[in-house]
């Protein structure tokens, strides 16, 4: 076998492989090194993964030669190689511009246990997205959720501790009832495998395992995405956190919870029983939009931009929840986008905030005055992006919010329609709010004026913009987003081959 | 009453998980939270323990008396669940030894007290 054919497995050994070697190496340096090399590699298999399926195909890799359903499979297909290399994307990228920022925020000595912590959590988040066991998607997402509270605890302040447990409470509970979920699916069927379980539960689907094991994943599930009213430990989570770790998160944690949901409703449930017996749009609908609607309000009234944005992520995966709950080709079509261009706005945002705090210290929205003269760049990353968030013409959020829409109207939804669209609002309002202040001079008494520029390291303002502009490239051309998200949606909805 | 009787194995794995969540819920001692959720977590590993009992079956070990056996599997799966129980906990109670080092309490309002200070 070549090396190609390896390479779902090398997805998830990359980054397992470098973990240990950080701890070994302990120098700062050399553990950026690694982590940066190998979060590179993964990036790498995982383009070159999504090409292997972009024609529609499925790979199926059974570790160690044992075939399923005995065996572990790996199953890739364009839904979830498309989230595979977003993952793997936004850790590459926040790794580069991490150097700079975690030399000033944390001490020399954690350095390498930041690193490692990393690495543990980009092998959790891809082994949960290309698994095709469902009890690994378990193991996966517990390996990531461990590592998660280690580097939500590195945060500066000691709120930081308090968040981090937390969410280890909030984590856990979902993690179990995930656990049950799976361990009632496994009773009734006999099975773990994904495909295998999407062919043997019409079978049992009247039997009332089959439920509660529906009903406590979709639960699970929920708190894991921070579906609202489930929602509570992100914010905290994301506000305390090293600006750094909430950025990679922002990005991948949620998202790939999101991934996990849809395959869990549409490939192994199906979409007939998930919809139409369980009812489940009439769960998740109403979630969704006092979800998108009450966090974007919430949002508004944030002193610190990083809890603005963090409510704002809330609102996001409340228009995924609505897009999926539609369940057709659009909807799915739009979910699968906003998981893309999401990630790659919000992520770009946090780094701006990032940008600022590495300067200013804090994320205080009213000591930014005048920020654009000392920090031009960094301001004009957060307009850019933030206008990507609301959902302005020519960005990433204009292809997802129009595609979200569509659905909407094609369902004949119209208040969903119009909610989103007083949601967006919303958005112009939070973002406009804090562009306001960092682009117009108040002169207020008691804010000295920095004088000149006093913008943040190139290290850091390059991958921002990197990111900027690859959202802004798939805004005027949305076709290869598109496409690939249209052709995940079929697969979902068409279920396993 | 023979319908409890029959299930009482699920019905100590209800009892143990309602029990551990209301611990979870109800104690604002930090230490007392991580063992509600050690609780919650044990009832499940006994779910998965005792659905892998084949009645009249033995232990998964090739001998020539053996006519049935147990599902291995539900065993081997809670193995890993264990594991990841633990490490749950371990982190969780280091956790605790920082946020008691940095707040001088685990006691949740007495924490919360300090975090609205800390706002301020």
């Amino acid at each position: 076998m070549s090396l190609s054919e390896h390479l779902p497995a090398l997805l998830v050994v990359i980054p397992l492989l470098a973990a240990p070697l950080c701890v070994l190496l302990r120098h700062p340096l050399y553990a950026w090194i690694v982590a940066l090399a190998s979060s590179s590699l993964t990036l790498l298999a995982a383009y070159q993964v999504l090409m292997q399926v972009r024609d529609g195909s499925v790979i199926r890799y059974t570790l160690g030669g044992w075939s399923a359903p005995t065996g572990i499979e790996y199953y890739i297909d364009s839904v979830n190689a498309t989230v595979a290399l977003v993952v793997a994307l936004i850790s590459t990228v926040v790794l580069v511009y991490t150097r700079a920022i975690s030399q000033k925020q944390l001490v020399t000595d954690k350095h390498y246990l930041l690193y490692t912590a990393w690495m543990l959590c980009l092998c959790g988040l891809i082994g949960i997205v290309i698994t095709g066991d469902a009890f690994n998607v378990f193991v996966f997402l517990e390996i990531s959720s461990l590592s998660t509270y280690l580097l939500i605890s590195l945060g500066t302040q000691r709120n930081a501790l308090t968040a981090a447990f937390r969410y280890l409470v909030m984590g856990s509970i979902g993690a179990s009832f995930i656990l049950i979920g799976i361990g009632y699916l496994f009773a009734a069927t006999g099975t773990l495998n994904m495909v295998d379980l999407a062919q043997r539960i019409p079978e049992v689907q009247e039997s009332r395992t089959i439920l509660v094991a529906f009903s406590f994943l979709t639960i699970g599930l929920m708190i894991k995405a921070a579906v609202f009213p489930l929602h509570a430990w992100l914010a905290n989570a994301y506000h305390h956190a090293p600006v750094f770790v909430t950025a990679f998160l922002a990005g991948t944690a949620t998202k790939v919870s999101l991934y996990v949901m849809l395959r869990f409703f549409f490939s192994i449930f199906g979409a007939d029983y998930s919809f139409a017996q369980m009812f489940l749009t009439s769960v998740l609908l109403p979630a969704a939009m006092a979800g998108y609607l009450l966090m974007s309000l919430v949002a508004v009234y944030q002193t610190d931009l990083r809890r603005m944005l963090a409510y704002s992520s809330i609102a996001q995966i409340g228009y995924i929840v609505a897009a999926i709950s539609m369940v057709s080709v659009t909807g799915l079509t739009a979910a699968m986008v906003h998981i893309v261009n999401h990630a790659l706005i919000k992520t770009a945002l946090f780094m701006s905030v990032g940008c600022m705090m590495y300067r200013m210290g804090h994320a205080h929205i009213k000591s930014f005055d005048h920020l654009i003269r000392s920090m031009p760049f960094t301001v004009m990353a957060f307009i850019v992006s933030g206008l990507s968030l609301i959902g302005v013409p020519l960005t990433a959020g204009f292809i997802s919010k129009f595609t979200l829409i569509n659905g909407a109207l094609d369902r004949g939804w119209w208040l969903v329609a119009a909610s989103v669209l007083v949601s967006s609002l919303l958005a112009t309002v939070y973002i406009t709010r804090a562009a306001e202040v960092m682009v117009f001079n108040r002169n207020r008494v008691g804010h000295p004026q920095p004088s000149g520029m006093n913008e943040a390291p190139v290290s850091m303002l390059v991958p921002m913009w990197l990111l900027i502009g690859l959202s802004v490239y798939t805004g005027i051309n949305g076709t290869e987003t598109l496409a690939v998200a249209e052709q995940a949606a079929m697969q979902l909805l068409g279920g396993f081959e | 009453m023979s319908f409890v009787a029959s299930m009482y194995n699920y019905w100590i794995v209800i009892v143990l998980m309602m029990a551990g969540l209301y611990i979870l819920i109800t104690r604002h001692n930090l230490v007392k939270k991580m063992i509600g959720l050690s609780i919650f977590q044990t009832s499940i590993f006994y779910l998965y323990i005792s659905m892998g009992k084949v009645a009249g079956g033995t232990a998964p070990i090739l001998i020539d008396e053996a006519v049935q056996y147990s599902n291995p599997l539900p065993h081997v799966l809670i193995l890993t669940a264990i594991v990841v129980g633990v490490a749950t906990t371990a982190v969780g109670l280091a956790l605790i030894v920082r946020i008691h080092e940095s707040y001088g309490s685990i006691e949740e309002d007495e924490i919360r007290v300090q975090e609205a200070e800390d706002a301020q």
